[in-house]
């Protein structure tokens, strides 16, 4: 089984954004960047299939900048055979424009299963793994906690949804979108790093994919959500007891 | 300006979001459709039908656990009389929707906490640090909205409920359902309770959480959420996190016991009602997002606090 592994480039999980002081858009400035730390799970359950006999060869394949190379290295040292960088240039790219760069690579590279990160963590939209899905006419799966491979051509995957767990069979070639119940993903130690330099990166343009990125969007501006209120300190249950009886109807 | 409100329902009851939902797309416009997909579904389209601001029910008898990749299409042939196609944010919208809007050819807005305009929307990013005013220029808009943003719709007289055919087309590839748990509680629902207690790592084991902050609960009503340390811990089920990865809850009153409130945290209840936090460290980020801080070993603090309810 031949895997597909898409990885996005984010402002580390750790940092807390910066607006630009004109309120146009995030200021990302120098902050640190790291892989999505949902798509470092897909990574990882790519290569546990590997490890287990199950995966043949591991593509990883990310959409952005040219400093998505950094996290293409890091999905190598973890254990992804080569990588593929969609460079599309310093523009925010849209969700829809991500899946249809990632249909492209993926009608090239013909895997039979696509993993990606559930959401990133930057737009939280959650959206570009069943897009893709839509796009190659595939089946899905989204939110996955747990991956079975029952035979060449079915998975079972469990995944989590609203109020519990939900178990789904998913037939081969299909898409899934990892959550961060999947796994623990592994430490890249130096040696894993030093190896993944020796692995080929390939870079590929939208246009040579034959891609041409239309706008569906617009961003207008961005602000930081309203602060709450200086609150309180109470001294003792009682007293707060005492005030969530004043303020609000729902104690006894 | 016509719109298409897909609603969910889940075990023969409609999903309290959708009444969310609808006050959402009332803002957008008057002409509002909603679509039920499912089996069984009398119960729930007329109840669906007798939402303030429902024109019309439009009901596709699909087998009980229709596949997104089977459904998709079916909403997509739906879509040519709609501009706006909305949901609340849920698992229906987050498998279904991403792939109607894919084959619409147009981009998915989720989570929409703030409708501007017809075209103009407010959406949360970066673990809710940020609000992104974002202009739609697609000519067919896919939308969700997140239900504690918006009220919930009101009751009216029962609007017409149309079926409509629905043959699931077997040669799509598509996923099949194979069992679910959702373990039964007495407790509200976590996305609709008025009030929640939620448990962090603090709590030290699910005996923790059963002996500490269940009965707590139980007096108050409240439905129980966790950080992700405690589900990660195994203190807690999956379906309580509370956070970005997470259910996104803003009850009247949200209790953090034992939580630091990391921004991951915070993305899933800033916008409670009145947010009361307990917890041992002084300095614990938390306590900058609570309208109450008791600063106490939960383990004396929570017990009393029971007692005294
Ligand atoms: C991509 C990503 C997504 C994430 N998504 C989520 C998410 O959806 N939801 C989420 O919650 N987290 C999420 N996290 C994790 C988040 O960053 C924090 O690690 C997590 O919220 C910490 O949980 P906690 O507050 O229970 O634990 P800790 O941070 O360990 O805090 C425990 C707290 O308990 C207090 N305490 C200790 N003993 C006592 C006592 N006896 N009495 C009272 N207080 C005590 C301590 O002072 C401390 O403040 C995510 C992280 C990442 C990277």
């Amino acid at each position: 089984m031949k895997i597909l592994v898409a990885v996005k480039r984010v402002v580390d999980a750790n940092v807390k954004v910066r607006l630009k002081a004109d309120g146009s858009d995030v200021d990302v400035g120098a902050a640190k960047m790291s892989m999505n730390p949902f798509d470092e799970n897909a990574v990882e359950a790519a290569v546990r299939l590997k490890e287990a006999g199950q995966a043949s060869e591991i593509v990883a394949v990310s959409v952005g900048p040219a400093g998505a190379q950094d996290t293409l290295r890091h999905a190598l040292a973890m254990g992804a055979d080569r990588a593929i960088l969609i460079d599309s240039g310093d523009v925010a790219i849209d969700a829809l424009s991500s899946a249809k760069l990632l249909r492209q690579v993926a009608e090239r590279e013909q895997p039979q299963l696509i993993l990606l990160g559930k959401q990133a963590i930057d737009e939280d939209a959650a959206v570009v793994g069943p897009m893709l899905a839509a796009l190659l006419n595939r089946p899905q799966a989204v939110a996955a906690s747990q991956i079975t491979v029952e035979s060449a051509d079915t998975l079972t995957v469990v995944r989590e949804i609203e109020g519990g767990q939900q178990t789904v069979r998913v037939p081969l070639p299909a898409v899934v979108t990892a959550d961060l119940r999947l796994n623990e993903p592994r430490y890249v130690k130096l040696p894993n790093l030093m190896q993944a330099r020796k692995k080929p990166i390939e870079t590929l343009t939208p246009e040579a994919l034959g891609v041409t990125l239309s706008a569906h969007h617009r961003l207008l501006g961005v602000n930081e959500p309203p602060a709450r209120a200086a609150g309180q300190r109470v001294n003792s249950v009682e007293e707060l007891i005492n005030r969530l009886r004043a303020d609000t109807r729902v104690l006894p | 300006m016509k719109i298409l409100l897909v609603a969910e329902h889940h075990q023969g009851q409609l999903r309290p979001a959708t009444r969310h939902a609808v006050t959402a797309a009332r803002q957008l416009g008057e002409q509002i459709d909603a679509v039920i997909a499912g089996a069984d579904l009398s119960a729930v389209a007329a109840e669906l039908a007798t939402l303030a601001g429902i024109n019309r029910v439009l009901q596709l008898d699909t087998a009980a656990q229709i596949s997104p990749e089977q459904l998709a299409p079916a909403l997509v042939n739906l879509a040519a009389d709609y501009d706006v196609i909305l949901a609340a944010a849920g698992t229906l919208s987050r498998d279904v929707l991403p792939r109607v809007a894919a084959l619409l050819d147009v981009n998915m807005l989720p989570d929409l906490i703030r409708i501007e305009s017809a075209d103009t929307f407010v959406r949360p990013t970066y673990a809710g640090n940020v609000q992104a005013r974002v202009q739609s220029l697609d000519a067919r808009r896919v939308l969700s909205i997140r239900a504690p943003a918006f009220a919930a719709t009101g009751t009216q007289a029962a609007a017409p409920i149309e079926t409509r055919s629905f043959a699931a087309d077997a040669s799509q590839p598509h996923s099949s359902w194979l069992a679910e748990v959702q373990p039964h509680s007495d407790r509200p629902e976590l996305t609709n309770a008025r009030v929640v207690v939620s448990g962090g790592r603090a709590l030290g084991s699910a005996e923790g959480f059963d002996t500490l902050l269940h009965p707590l609960a139980s007096k108050l009503n409240a439905a129980i959420g966790a950080s992700r340390a405690a589900v990660d811990e195994g203190f807690a089920p999956n379906e309580a996190q509370v956070g970005q990865t997470g259910v996104v809850v803003a009850p009247e009153l949200y209790i953090a016991i034992g939580i630091s409130g990391a921004v991951q945290h915070l993305a899933g209840m800033k916008d409670s009602g009145i947010v009361v936090a307990i917890n041992s460290d002084p300095d614990a980020p938390i306590f900058q997002h609570a309208d109450y801080s008791l600063v106490g070993d939960l383990f004396s603090v929570v017990p009393e606090l029971t007692a005294r309810l």
